[in-house]
C-alpha cells in the first residue's frame, strides 16, 4: 500500500504536473512550428527547427558556446523580472499588463541618471531610481483600482503609452547626436555599468553581469514571500477571495496598492538590470513599448505562475528567441522564431488542460486498481469460504 | 405493468473522479403521485435529478418513460419529454413581466412577430385552473417570492410538462406560502401531473408526499409509503442513526447588555435607499436573540452594518459599552465579535486555501502564528488546526491540508464555526448557520450555539428557517422592509403569528 501511495503523491504534486504540462506544451508548439515551416519550405524545415532548439549548441567551439550562452542568460534577466511582476500581481487577482510601461519607466529613470552630465550616478543608484519609477507607476494603477475601481488592465495600457512618449522625450536629452539611440554607457559613464564580478571572464562575454545572479535571487525571494510569509498569506487571500479578506479585517485596498507597487518595482528593476549592463541602447524614436512586459505575461503562465517555474520558462523563451537569429534567413524570414515562440506561448493556455488530463488518467488508473483489489478480495473471501 | 410509472430510473450509476455520486439507484415515479426524494447534502439527490434532466450522463442504468426507454442527452430532450423543474434559485428575468418570463424561449409568433394575446389567454386559463392567482402583467421584481415561484410553476404548465421536479421549494417561503404551495401541488397531481419533490424537511414530506425515496451517501436506501411511516423512521433512513429533533436548552439567564443597536440605518450597496431603517434593539449576555424575516428584508445589511462590512448611515452600534460604529473590521473581530457569515463561500472561506489556512483566517497575525520576521509558523498552525479539527469534528479528505473547496458544505460550515467560536467572542453573530446542511450537522451546530449562550455569551441569530427560529431563540425580533415590526416570545407565539409579522400583515408599536 505504501509504495502505491508514494507514487501517487509524486505525480499528483502540482509542481511536477505543471512541469510536465509545460514541457508537453513546448513540444506541441515546436511540432506546430515545424509543420508551418514544412508548408513554407519543406527543405529547410528540420534544420530551422533544430537551429531554434539548439541555439548556442550549434557552435562547435566551447568558447563561442559559452559566449552565446552568456548572451541568452543576460537577455533572460529582464524577461524573468517582467514575468515575476506579472505573476506577483496575478496572485492578488490583478492582471498587470502595465508591466511593459513599468519596464519602460525603469529604462527611462536608469538611463537618464546614468547618462545625463548633471548626474552620472553609479549603477546601484541608477537601479534604485529605476525601481522607484516602476513602483510609482504601479502605485498609480493600484490606487486607481482600489479607490476608483478602475480596472488595472485599462489603466495599465494607458500608462504604457504615456510612459513610452515620456521616456522618448526625456531620453532625447542623452541621445547620440548622430542616431536616435541613447549614448553608450561604456563611453560616457563606466561606473553606471553593473559589475560582472568575474562572470565576464567565465562566459567570455562582457554583457554578462551580476544581473544574471541577482534576478535568480529575486525570484527565490518572491517565491519565499508568497509561500512562507504573512504578507504572502494576506496577498493570496485577497486575490482568491476579496470578500473573505475584507470579512476577516485585512486591509484589502492597502494590499492591492502594495502589490502593484511591488509588481511595478520588479518590472522596472528588470529594465535597470538589463540597460545598465550596457547590452543595448534605447531608441528614442521607438513607437511601441518594448515587448518584454508582454512576453512576461506569457512566461509567467508558461511557468505555472510559480516564481521558480518562471526561472525555467523565461530562460526557455529567451533561448528560442535568441536562436531565431540562427535560422537560415535565405530560406525563411526573420520573424520565424518569433512565430514559433508565439506558437508555444499560445499553447501555454493548454497547461491547465494537460494538468486536467494527467489527473483524469490518474483517477482512472486508481479506480481500476481499486476495482481490481476489490475483485481480488472478494474472490479470496470466496476461496476461504470453500 | 411498468406503464403505471411515469418515469423509471433504473440502476443509475454516476461516477465522478474519486467518488460514486449515484451508486445503482432506482427511482420509480407513479402517475399522479407526489414522490419525495429525501437525503442529506451530498447524498446524490442533485446528481440524480441532473441525470434525469440530461445534464449528466450516467455510466450505467437506463431511464424509462411510460415503460419505454428514452434517451436524455441534454435539457432540451428533457423538455421535449415533458420534464420540468423549479430550481431552488429561480431562473427569472427580474425586469420582465410574469407573462414574458413564462413564454421566454417558446414565444408564440407569426413570422417573427410576437403573438402575446394568445399566450396570455393560455396563462390566465392555467392560472385559474390550478388556483395559482398570478397576475400575468406584474413585473417579477415587484412580486413576492411566493408569486415568483408560482410563475416558475406556470412556466412548466405552459410548456405542458407532466413531470414536475421541485428542488427544495419551501426554503424561501413563509409558513402561509408553504401551505398554499402544498395545496397547489395537490391540485397539480389531481390533474394528472406527477411530482418529484426534493427536500430534507421531514414535516413537508409527511404533509404532502405519497411516497418517499431515501438516498444516503450516493446509495439507494429504500422507498416507503408516507402514510405508513413516521418522521423518526424517515430520519433514521436518511442519516443512518436516531436523530434528536428537539434542541435541548434550559431557561435563558440573560445578564449584561453586550450589544446595543441604536436607531441604526444602513444603505445597501450602490443604493441610497435605506435597507435598514432606524432599527434599535439590545442583546444581552446569556441569551439568543433571533432576527426572523423573509429573505431580503434588510437582515443582511443589518449584519453588514454591525460587522463593518457596510458603512453605517445613521445611528450607533455599541458593544460592551464601546461605540464601534466606525471601528475597523479587524478591531471589531479582535475585540470580541465573531461572525458566522450568511454566504460561507463568498465571505466565510478562501476556497483555494487549505483547511488549516482557513482556520487561522481570523488570527493569522497573532505572534504564535507569525514570527518577528513575518514568516508563518507552519508547525504551530498545523497543531492549532489539528486541535480544532478534532475538537469540532471537522471531517475532510486529507485533514489540515485539504483544500476548502473539496470539503462538503457541512464540514465547511463546521470549520467556520470552529474558527469563530474558538475566538471566545463576547458576541456571536450567526447568519443562516445551518443553511443547506443536513440533519446531523444542524443538530451539532445548534448545540454549539446553545453552548455559547450557556457560557454567558450574547448570540444574535439571523435565520430564515422558522423551525430554527422557534427552536433556538430566547427572543424573536421580526424584520420587515428594513424595520423591526415585532418582538415575540417563542414560548407564547405560534408559527402562524410569526408568519403574519414576517409578511407585514401585522406590526406592533415598539419601545426600546
Amino acid at each position: 500500500m505504501s509504495p502505491l501511495k508514494k507514487r501517487r503523491s509524486v505525480l499528483r504534486s502540482d509542481g511536477l504536473q505543471t512541469l510536465i504540462s509545460s514541457l508537453l506544451c513546448i513540444i506541441l508548439g515546436l511540432a506546430v512550428g515545424y509543420l508551418v515551416l514544412l508548408l513554407i519550405n519543406a527543405a529547410g524545415a528540420w534544420d530551422a527547427t533544430m537551429a531554434i532548439v539548439k541555439n548556442f549548441f550549434k557552435f562547435t567551439k566551447a568558447e563561442t558556446r559559452m559566449k552565446n550562452f552568456g548572451l541568452t542568460l543576460a537577455k533572460t534577466a529582464p524577461l524573468l523580472m517582467c514575468s515575476l511582476s506579472v505573476l506577483f500581481a496575478y496572485k492578488v487577482g490583478l492582471f498587470n499588463i502595465g508591466a511593459a510601461g513599468q519596464y519602460t519607466a525603469g529604462v527611462c529613470a536608469a538611463l537618464i541618471f546614468a547618462l545625463h552630465p548633471n548626474f552620472l550616478w553609479p549603477w546601484w543608484a541608477c537601479l534604485l531610481v529605476a525601481v522607484a519609477a516602476g513602483a510609482i507607476l504601479g502605485a498609480i494603477c493600484g490606487a486607481l483600482r482600489a479607490y476608483c475601481n478602475v480596472n488595472v488592465v485599462i489603466s495599465g495600457i494607458m500608462l504604457n503609452w504615456i510612459t513610452l512618449y515620456l521616456t522618448n522625450w526625456v531620453l532625447a536629452w542623452v541621445k547620440n547626436p548622430a542616431s536616435p539611440y541613447t549614448k553608450e554607457l561604456r563611453s560616457v559613464n563606466t561606473s553606471a555599468l553593473i559589475p560582472s564580478m568575474g562572470l565576464e571572464k567565465f562566459f567570455n562575454n562582457k554583457n554578462v553581469t551580476i544581473s544574471v545572479v541577482l534576478v535568480l535571487l529575486i525570484a527565490v525571494v518572491i517565491w519565499i514571500i508568497l509561500k512562507k510569509t504573512k504578507f504572502g498569506y494576506e496577498l493570496k487571500a485577497t486575490g482568491n477571495n476579496l470578500h473573505a479578506a475584507k470579512y476577516c479585517g485585512m486591509k484589502e485596498n492597502r494590499n492591492i496598492i502594495l502589490t502593484m507597487v511591488i509588481a511595478g518595482a520588479l518590472a522596472a528593476a528588470g529594465a535597470g538590470l538589463f540597460y545598465l549592463a550596457g547590452i543595448e541602447e534605447w531608441s528614442t524614436t521607438q513607437s511601441a513599448v518594448p515587448g518584454m512586459g508582454f512576453n512576461g505575461i506569457a512566461v509567467a503562465f508558461l511557468g505555472g505562475l510559480n516564481p521558480l517555474g518562471a526561472i525555467l520558462s523565461s530562460y526557455f523563451i529567451q533561448h528560442i528567441t535568441t536562436a531565431g537569429g540562427y535560422v537560415n534567413l535565405q530560406v525563411y524570414s526573420a520573424q520565424i522564431s518569433d512565430f514559433i515562440s508565439s506558437m508555444i506561448i499560445y499553447l501555454c493556455a493548454f497547461v491547465g488542460f494537460f494538468k486536467m488530463f494527467i489527473n483524469l488518467r490518474l483517477d482512472k488508473g486508481e479506480e481500476r486498481k481499486a476495482r481490481k483489489a476489490a475483485l481480488l478480495a472478494s474472490t479470496e473471501e470466496g476461496g476461504a469460504d470453500e | 405493468m411498468s406503464a403505471n410509472y411515469a418515469i423509471e430510473m433504473l440502476n443509475i450509476t454516476k461516477r465522478f473522479p474519486g467518488i460514486i455520486a449515484n451508486d445503482n439507484i432506482t427511482l420509480r415515479l407513479k402517475h399522479g403521485e407526489i414522490h419525495a426524494l429525501l437525503g442529506e447534502n451530498g447524498a446524490g439527490k442533485s446528481t440524480l435529478m441532473s441525470v434525469l434532466f440530461g445534464l449528466y450522463k450516467p455510466e450505467e442504468g437506463k431511464i424509462l418513460m411510460d415503460g419505454k426507454e428514452v434517451r436524455i442527452d441534454d435539457p432540451n430532450d428533457a423538455n421535449r419529454l415533458g420534464i420540468g423543474m423549479v430550481h431552488q434559485h429561480f431562473k427569472l428575468v427580474e425586469c420582465f413581466s410574469v407573462l414574458d418570463n413564462i413564454i421566454l424561449g417558446v414565444e408564440p409568433n407569426k413570422m417573427g412577430f410576437l403573438q402575446k394575446e394568445q399566450a396570455r389567454e393560455k396563462v390566465v386559463a392555467l392560472s385559474e385552473k390550478y388556483g395559482l392567482h398570478v397576475d400575468p402583467d406584474a413585473m417579477i421584481e415587484d412580486i413576492t417570492v411566493g408569486m415568483q415561484q408560482r410563475t416558475e410553476i406556470l412556466k412548466m404548465l405552459y410548456r405542458e410538462n407532466n413531470i414536475l421536479i421541485f428542488d427544495e421549494p419551501t426554503a424561501v417561503l413563509t409558513p402561509q406560502e408553504i401551505d398554499e404551495l402544498m395545496h397547489i401541488m395537490r391540485n397539480l397531481t389531481q390533474e394528472g401531473k406527477s411530482i418529484l419533490f426534493i427536500t430534507h424537511k421531514l414535516n413537508e414530506i409527511m404533509a404532502v408526499a405519497d411516497t418517499c425515496s431515501v438516498l444516503r451517501k450516493g446509495k439507494y436506501i429504500g422507498t416507503v409509503d408516507v402514510a405508513g411511516t413516521t418522521k423518526e423512521e424517515l430520519s433514521r433512513m436518511m442519516v443512518g442513526r436516531d436523530v434528536d429533533f428537539i434542541v435541548h436548552k434550559d431557561e435563558a439567564k440573560p445578564t449584561d447588555v453586550v450589544l446595543s443597536v441604536e436607531k441604526l440605518s444602513v444603505s445597501s450597496k450602490g443604493h441610497s435607499k435605506k435597507a435598514v431603517n432606524n432599527v434599535s434593539f439590545k442583546v444581552r449576555a446569556g441569551e439568543i436573540v433571533c432576527i426572523a424575516g423573509i429573505d431580503g428584508n434588510g437582515q443582511t445589511e443589518l449584519v453588514y452594518g454591525l460587522t463593518g462590512l457596510l458603512p453605517v448611515k445613521d445611528g450607533a452600534v455599541i458593544m460592551d459599552g464601546k461605540d464601534i460604529t466606525q471601528l475597523a473590521i479587524r478591531k471589531r473581530n479582535v475585540g470580541g465579535l465573531s461572525h458566522i457569515p450568511e454566504d460561507r463561500h463568498k465571505y466565510g472561506l478562501v476556497m483555494d486555501y487549505s483547511l488549516e489556512d482557513n482556520l487561522i483566517l481570523q488570527r493569522y497575525f497573532e505572534p504564535r502564528f507569525v514570527n518577528n520576521f513575518g514568516f508563518m509558523r507552519r508547525k504551530n498552525i498545523r497543531n492549532y488546526a489539528n486541535d480544532l479539527i478534532e475538537q469540532y469534528d471537522v471531517r475532510s479528505g486529507q485533514g489540515a491540508v485539504t483544500p476548502a473547496r473539496s470539503m462538503s458544505g457541512g464540514n465547511q460550515q463546521k470549520a467556520i464555526i470552529a474558527r469563530e467560536i474558538d475566538k471566545d467572542p463576547q458576541l456571536l453573530i450567526a447568519v443562516q448557520p445551518t443553511r443547506g446542511l443536513d440533519v446531523g450537522a444542524i443538530e451539532y451546530i445548534h448545540s454549539q450555539i446553545v453552548a455559547q449562550r450557556d457560557k454567558n455569551k450574547a448570540v444574535l441569530l439571523v435565520s430564515l428557517e422558522l423551525d430554527e427560529v422557534m427552536a433556538l431563540s430566547d427572543r424573536i425580533l421580526v424584520m420587515y422592509e428594513g424595520e423591526i415590526v415585532g418582538e415575540l416570545d417563542p414560548k407564547t407565539t405560534t408559527v402562524e403569528e410569526l408568519g403574519l409579522y414576517m409578511a407585514g400583515a401585522k406590526r406592533e408599536a415598539r419601545e426600546v
